[in-house]
């Protein structure tokens, strides 16, 4: 068992422990559902018709018969796979960079954060459409773009926490020794802005979770027939004041998982002694 | 006559979880009469502060008075309603805070909050309050009043904001002045003038006065009472003549020892040990016992007595066996062997200026060349030679060293290192060489250790980066270095916040000696540590450099450190030096009248 102080701090509180849950849950269900699953996801049914929830079918059928509680188990996998390692790719580019920016000041300062605000002035989600139009919606695609552009915001935040830091005496004794940039990001600020990282990271991948969904919701994040919530909100929408389950049961996934994710996220920076409304205006 | 201020057995802190009360001030028992004054002293956590200001019924957040009462004029703040609460505070007694350029509001100006207190604390009619103001202001000696009054607080200097806060504490009139710390952040000269008034104000207004200090020097010169603080007990009370020269509480002699003191050749002592981590509860014995030299097995099982010898209070059992204190006479200061000349120039500084901020060709040609903040400045220090740099905030001390550090840039003239390397270059462009052999020791530990690494990181940071060595190797060298800085091996794993300041001080020497330096530039190294530790890191630094030869450039504002710890000083004043010299000659025959003038503020203890 692990028993890292911060977890032991998460698990504490009650927002903490009922986050962690909630996201547990959601990435252990991602890893075994292919197992557990009790129907194919492409079955149809005999009843060709949206149906309520059954014995058969607790969570209900959809539009073209198939089992809504078999498509909810697996539609969060693609939505994770490309979330998680999205928000791994945004955090690490974006901070590295802050922190140079931070650092070095001066010109290579001026460049980095006016390259940001002209990323920033452009409204994204056309862009993401535009490059999932022209390369496709693989996985890796979608890593890519959205672990790009939910790395500019990081930049700006690294680049504020650095600058409280740089001040201190630490970075400045390490400038002194002749230590290299390289060395003093990673070993002097890294360790002292890690925690605003952390509390960022989590918020960043509730954010991207959202946006991969609403691409899905749009028809460009994952191809039918594959199952994703967003793809089955979009599809089973029309329907909803006649049948509202095939809704239902994507939107409680999705809902809780963010749910989930922004909990840890609070709990995090409470455990960590950061306001996470300051963390977020750094 | 009945005593303005009666304090008795106050404990204030608070429950812990586990339902034990934590006290951060431990039965403390104070009597004051009208217009007398009573100097609180002790070093930094022991809980005078808080002392302070339970008697005004404030408390930081979290604490409150578990037992004890506290009587102002016979009325228990505590119990007062929010009203009559409103009228004693700034009526009856007044706070001068610490820092006063924080206690101004930045955004109004000095008339608005001059007239807030007036208005609030004073009688007097509104129609009057500006010349009430003006004649406050004439009283704490505030130059040219009526245009203060129209100023900001950011456009006044630390005297000055110091001196209207003072104002504005005066303006109800009242019976007490609660001060805390108030000349902390200010320059001798202007402390010595901040402490004149205050000596003035209660010597014409009969206000009566609590001085929280941790500076025993300016406790002495203000108070009549003395009452010293050790880990939330006042453990000794007196008149200011008792306590001054018959200190009887082993760690009032401590303390008086470890204050250096100017023309004393010797280096103060410092206290050994350290203030204990936490207050926990209450214990069965002598808080002072783990550190002091008197300890017997009594002192650990039993609360110390206290002995009342004609108002003359001491709180310890052991007090029949301690002698008379004596001012220390430790060993005389090593006097440098050899004839200088022929001894190597480690740094050579000529006509050096500088400007704090680089200016591109472009700004220079827009805007002309930037004045310099640092201007004609010569220093030679030779190898072994400690050269003390001294000055008053923002007389540019601290940047010259920087400058020579590479930290910031030069504007002209010249600096050289051993004769051969340029040091107007920034690091970037030094050699390792260089680097290596020239090391920064910082003001504030605090904040020139990286706080998420642990001291054995910070240590074999240095080694890491100069030399080749192995796992092991770079290991025993660290062990090496925390026992030349006297710390315990253990502490290697701990982090900086673990440690004590004066702990965390060793250890940034301890990273600067590892990379074996020539030349160790100490920016105030002491000042921000108590004075019992300042001594043994004074004593630290003497034993280092006769051992491994270190040349060292050290920067102060404290006279008396410098005379004990230098062979050379540089005074500084406005960037320019004004005197400079062998350290004997200029405190015994100082030319300049600054010098004069900073050696008359040194405050003495008798």
């Amino acid at each position: 068992m692990i028993r890292h102080p911060l977890l032991m701090a998460l698990l504490r509180s009650p927002s903490g422990r009922i986050g962690l849950g909630l996201v547990l849950f959601h990435c252990g269900l991602a890893l075994i559902a292919p197992l557990i699953v009790p129907y194919d996801f492409n079955a149809q049914s005999e009843v060709l018709d949206a149906m309520g929830p059954s014995l058969q079918h607790w969570a209900g059928l959809d539009t073209l018969g198939r089992d809504v509680l078999t498509r909810t188990f697996l539609g969060g996998r693609q939505a994770l796979l490309v979330t998680v390692f999205g928000t791994i790719m945004a955090i690490t580019w974006g901070s590295f960079l802050g922190m140079v920016a931070g650092l070095k000041g001066g010109r290579l300062d001026e460049l980095i954060m006016r390259t940001v605000d002209t990323f920033l002035a452009i409204p994204f989600m056309i862009f993401l459409l535009l490059i999932i139009a022209s390369f496709g919606n693989e996985p890796l695609v979608m890593i890519l773009t959205l672990g790009f552009f939910y790395g500019i915001g990081v930049v700006r935040l690294a680049r504020a926490a650095t600058l409280d830091e740089v001040v201190k005496d630490y970075v400045q004794s390490a400038r002194a020794r002749g230590e290299s940039t390289l060395s003093i990001v990673l070993k002097e600020i890294l360790p002292n802005v890690r925690d605003v990282l952390l509390v960022e990271s989590a918020m960043r991948w509730s954010w991207m979770l959202l946006a991969f969904s609403a691409l899905s919701f749009l028809g460009f994040g994952v191809t039918p027939p594959t199952p994703d919530w967003g793809l089955m909100i979009a599809n089973a929408r029309i329907y909803m004041p006649l049948a509202p389950w095939p809704v239902l049961a994507p939107m409680i996934a999705l809902s809780s998982l963010i749910i989930g994710i922004n909990l840890v996220a609070d709990a995090l920076a409470k455990a960590l002694g950061l306001d996470r409304t300051q963390a977020r205006t750094l | 006559m009945t005593a303005l201020l009666r304090l008795e057995k106050v404990c204030v802190g608070y429950q812990s979880a586990d339902g034990e009360p934590v006290l951060l001030v431990n039965e403390a028992d104070l009597t004051l009469d009208p217009g007398e004054t009573l100097g609180v002293v002790g070093e930094s956590g022991c809980g005078k502060s808080t002392l302070l200001l339970s008697i005004m019924g404030h408390y930081k957040p979290g604490l409150k008075r578990l037992s004890g009462s506290v009587l102002f004029e016979g009325q228990d703040p505590d119990q007062a309603s929010v009203e009559a609460l409103q009228r004693l505070r700034g009526g009856g007694m007044a706070l001068i805070p610490q820092n006063a350029g924080q206690a101004l509001t930045p955004t109004l100006k000095i008339s608005a909050q001059m007239v807030e207190a007036l208005q609030l604390h004073s009688e007097v009619p509104a129609a009057h309050w500006k010349n009430k103001s003006i004649e406050l202001f004439e009283r704490v000696q505030l130059p040219s009043p009526e245009k203060l009054l129209d100023r900001y607080p950011h456009e006044l200097s630390g005297g000055q904001q110091q001196r209207v806060a003072i104002a504005m504490a005066l303006a109800g009139s009242p019976r007490l002045l609660l001060l805390d710390e108030p000349t902390t952040g200010l320059d001798v000269t202007t402390q010595a003038q901040v402490l004149q008034l205050l000596s003035e104000i209660s010597e014409t207004t009969q206000t009566a006065m609590v001085f929280v200090s941790h500076d025993i020097g300016v406790i002495a010169k203000t108070c009549q009472k003395i009452a010293v603080m050790y880990a939330g007990e006042i453990i000794e009370a007196g008149t200011q003549e008792t306590v001054m020269d018959q200190p009887g509480h082993p760690y009032t002699q401590a303390l008086l020892a470890s204050v250096p003191r100017l023309g004393q050749a010797s280096l103060p002592d410092g206290i050994r040990g350290r203030l204990p981590e936490s207050l926990g509860a209450p214990k069965d014995s002598c808080a002072f016992e783990a550190r002091c030299g008197f300890s017997e097995a009594v002192c650990r099982t039993q609360k110390p007595d206290v002995i009342d010898v004609k108002g003359h209070l001491i709180k310890c059992s052991r007090q029949s066996s301690i002698a008379p204190f004596q001012l220390p006479n430790s060993s005389p200061r090593a006097v440098l062997e050899g004839f200088e000349p022929e001894r190597k120039v480690v740094l050579a500084v000529r006509d050096l200026a500088l400007t704090y901020q680089s200016t591109g060709p472009i700004k220079r040609w827009l805007y002309g060349a930037p004045e310099p903040v640092v201007a004609d400045v010569s220093l030679e220090l030779r190898q072994g030679q400690t050269l003390g740099l001294v000055g008053e905030s923002g007389s540019g001390k601290s940047s010259i060293l920087r400058t020579l550090a590479g930290l910031q840039p030069g504007l002209r003239g010249m600096a050289t290192f051993l004769n051969q390397h340029d040091l107007l270059i920034p690091v970037g462009r030094r050699s390792p060489e260089v680097l290596r052999k020239i090391q920064l020791v910082f003001q504030n530990p605090d904040a020139s250790l990286n706080p998420r690494r642990t001291i054995r990181d910070i240590i074999e940071r240095p080694l890491r980066l100069y030399f080749n060595y192995s796992a092991p190797e770079r290991s025993a060298e660290a062990y090496d270095l925390m026992d030349s800085v006297q710390l315990p091996r253990d502490y290697l794993d701990r982090f900086p916040g673990q440690l004590s300041g004066g702990e965390r001080q060793r250890v940034a020497i301890a990273r600067a000696l590892a990379a074996k330096p020539d030349l160790l530039l100490c920016d105030e190294i002491t000042s921000a540590l108590d004075v019992s530790v300042q001594a043994s890191m004074m004593q630290l630094l003497t034993e280092l450099k006769s051992k491994r030869q270190l040349t060292v450039l050290f920067v102060s504002h404290d006279l008396p450190v410098v005379g004990a710890l230098a062979d050379h000083v540089a005074i500084l004043r406005n960037g320019r030096i004004c005197e400079a010299g062998a350290t004997q000659e200029i405190f015994e025959q100082p030319a300049h009248p600054y010098t004069r003038e900073l050696l008359a503020a040194v405050l003495s203890h008798r």
